[in-house]
């Protein structure tokens, strides 16, 4: 019987873990191509939840529709942030841009503070305690609906990267920046789409987490190291990297969170980063430089 | 140490001296709110200058000093509360065993080839861990955090810095003064210059014979050990300590806005930096409680605000462009 309950724990992991792995996406999208780390990532993904949880709470819009505006919403916003402000930053040194994003990030958190105070917001969707029972397991209907959400975004984009003339000349900046600026693509413009891109991708993943998760300022800076660890397990600039870190990283959670103990889950988290930094530092999917 | 002084132009000397007797003497004038608001800037000047030895001068990133604060503060308070330890012997262990963390996240990141920004999340993650794990050791008071009892017969041993606002002040100013006499003599020595080679061009280094390696962990262990003099410092002053709170990112952010605000690789950008947020960020509590306006993160916004601004408009920091405007150009190396 105990390891139907061990399975149901590690099915909950990958779930939420697609989540993370969504979120973590727009995170190595950024970092792929515009080669400026955003600090602010997880601050982003807490202005979504919010977000989210204002349009259901005054609208009663589900966030599993609302999630589409507010990535649309979000990627006009990483846009006009790149063309005007991060842009100036492109190629300035590392710890420019570090306070330059921990600047914006600390307006967010802090933004966030004033208008809805320190305490968590639950948004208390009708269906948040249903589940589905397959065999022995108890599933949590939402995790399995903002997972489904998540792997469809990501293998939209995916399409968008491999099919689409726009997501070629992306991957072309990413690959050969010269090169690329050589054959006349308009760098500063697709840095814009590629920040409006990674901030879609951070909305939507915020938008689903609010199924998940209570929304509260202070998960920002959470968010933030959480992205980054998954990116660096999984592999920077690896779109499948990402997801692989988020359920890997959401299983660990997920497990030591039920058999230590739930304050010492990320703990986990951080040694595996560590461990993946000094022994695979390309990432377990990411390819040598 | 005199051939340092004598390198300096009359002006800059008179200035220096200037400004030191004026700290010496702002106790008489200052009353114990401004001279709380001293004492924050320069704590932030010393533990600013132990983080610009490694970021500014050896050019290593890192994010993760709050570890070394927590580590220095957390050892001599329980050396103290525990077996009655005093700081002043309590600082040598504080300095070893945050030297020895050092040693390890730097050998992890050197020996392995961690650079730049996964250097940067490395320290992080090294200091997130240590955050957790404090969290859950009840030999170290756990997330319950760890408190100094308050003796009153205590009060004036100073060697113990059992003390009032005062001494607290005068302990800060010579961390400070003497953070910028070390920061000063080492990026003067023979492994100051080998830093800079080794942040400027690591390969060009070592085709010259410099041990890069070791270059790299001699920063970091200057480094730590000196911002665990930082954190003893904090345990004593504050006399409260909670994981969540010494071990936290944003006081390592907090820590290196300082030197970066300042001028990254000078000795006087974390002086300058301190000197500049500190009070814009008391100024900025003061003034918002005085338009009423009762929102707890309106002063944090517009320090963030003014971040980007600076940033944007003096990516060098003030320090370089202050000393233009005084005339005294500090030779950056």
């Amino acid at each position: 019987m105990t390891w139907s309950i061990y399975l149901g724990v590690v099915v909950q992991g990958v779930l939420t873990g697609l989540v993370y792995g969504l979120m973590a996406l727009g995170l190595s999208v950024i970092f792929g191509v515009v080669r400026v780390v955003n600090f602010a990532h997880g601050e982003f993904a807490v202005v979504a939840m919010y977000a989210a949880f204002l349009l259901f709470r005054s609208l009663g819009l589900d966030p599993l529709i609302a999630f589409l505006p507010i990535a649309a919403a979000f990627f006009v916003v990483g846009f006009a942030l790149q063309a005007t402000l991060i842009n100036a930053f492109v190629g300035r040194s590392e710890h420019e841009q570090f306070i330059l994003l921990v600047g914006v990030a600390i307006v967010i958190l802090n933004g966030l503070l004033m208008l809805f105070g320190p305490d968590a917001q639950p948004a208390n969707l009708p269906y948040a305690f249903d589940s589905y029972a397959i065999g022995p397991l108890f599933i949590d209907k939402v995790r399995i609906y903002s997972a489904v959400a998540a792997l469809a975004i990501a293998a939209v984009l995916f399409a968008f990267f491999r099919y689409t003339a726009i997501g070629t000349a992306i991957r072309a900046c990413a690959d050969n920046l010269t090169g690329a600026a050589v054959v006349g693509l308009n760098v500063k413009r697709l840095y814009a789409v590629t920040f409006g891109i990674g901030l879609a991708c951070v909305g939507a993943a915020g938008a689903l987490m609010v199924t998940i998760a209570d929304a509260a300022p202070n998960l920002g800076p959470a968010y933030t190291l959480l992205a980054f660890i998954i990116v660096i397990v999984g592999g920077l600039g690896s779109m499948a990297g990402a997801l692989v870190g988020g359920v890997l990283i959401g299983v660990s959670e997920a497990l030591a969170g039920f058999i230590i103990q739930p304050s010492m889950k990320s703990m986990f988290s951080f040694a595996l980063l560590i461990a993946v930094l000094v022994l695979r530092p390309q990432g377990l999917l990411g390819r040598r430089a | 140490m005199i051939e340092l002084w004598r390198g300096l132009q009359p002006r800059a000397r008179a200035l220096i001296v200037g400004f030191f007797v004026l700290l010496l003497a702002a106790p008489l004038v200052a009353d114990r709110y401004v001279l709380s608001v001293l004492t924050l800037i320069l704590y932030f000047a010393f533990v600013g200058q132990a983080w610009n030895l490694m970021m500014g001068y050896a050019g290593q990133l890192s994010l993760g000093h709050a570890l070394y604060v927590g580590l220095g503060a957390y050892v001599a308070a329980l050396l103290w509360v525990r077996f009655g330890v005093g700081p002043w012997l309590g600082v040598f262990a504080a300095i070893a065993v945050a030297m020895a963390f050092g040693a390890v996240v730097g050998w992890l990141g050197f020996r392995f080839g961690v650079e730049g920004v996964y250097f940067a999340l490395l320290t992080i993650a090294a200091a997130e861990f240590t955050r957790i794990a404090f969290d859950n050791m009840s030999f170290t008071g756990g997330s319950g955090g760890l408190f100094m009892p308050y003796e009153p017969g205590r009060l004036g041993q100073w060697w113990n810095l059992r003390g009032g606002q005062l001494l607290f002040y005068y302990v800060a100013l010579a961390l400070a003064a003497g953070g910028v006499v070390l920061a000063a003599r080492l990026s003067r020595s023979r492994l100051g210059y080998q830093w800079l080679a080794v942040r400027e061009d690591e390969t060009a280094a070592r085709s010259l014979g410099i041990d890069a390696f070791r270059a790299k962990m001699t920063a970091v262990l200057v480094s730590s050990g000196m911002t665990a003099v930082g954190g003893v410092f904090y345990a004593f002053y504050y006399n409260n300590l909670f994981p969540g709170q010494v071990f936290d990112i944003q006081r390592s952010i907090e820590l290196i806005l300082g030197p970066i605000v300042g001028g990254l690789g000078t000795v006087f950008g974390p002086v300058v930096g301190a000197f500049v947020l500190t009070p814009l960020g008391e100024g900025l509590i003061a003034l918002t409680a005085r338009l009423g306006i009762d929102a707890p993160g309106a002063k944090a916004v517009f320090y963030g605000l003014t971040l980007i601004a600076i940033i944007y408009l003096r990516p060098n920091g003030i320090w370089p462009w202050l000393a233009r405007i005084l005339g005294l150009e500090e030779r950056t190396p």
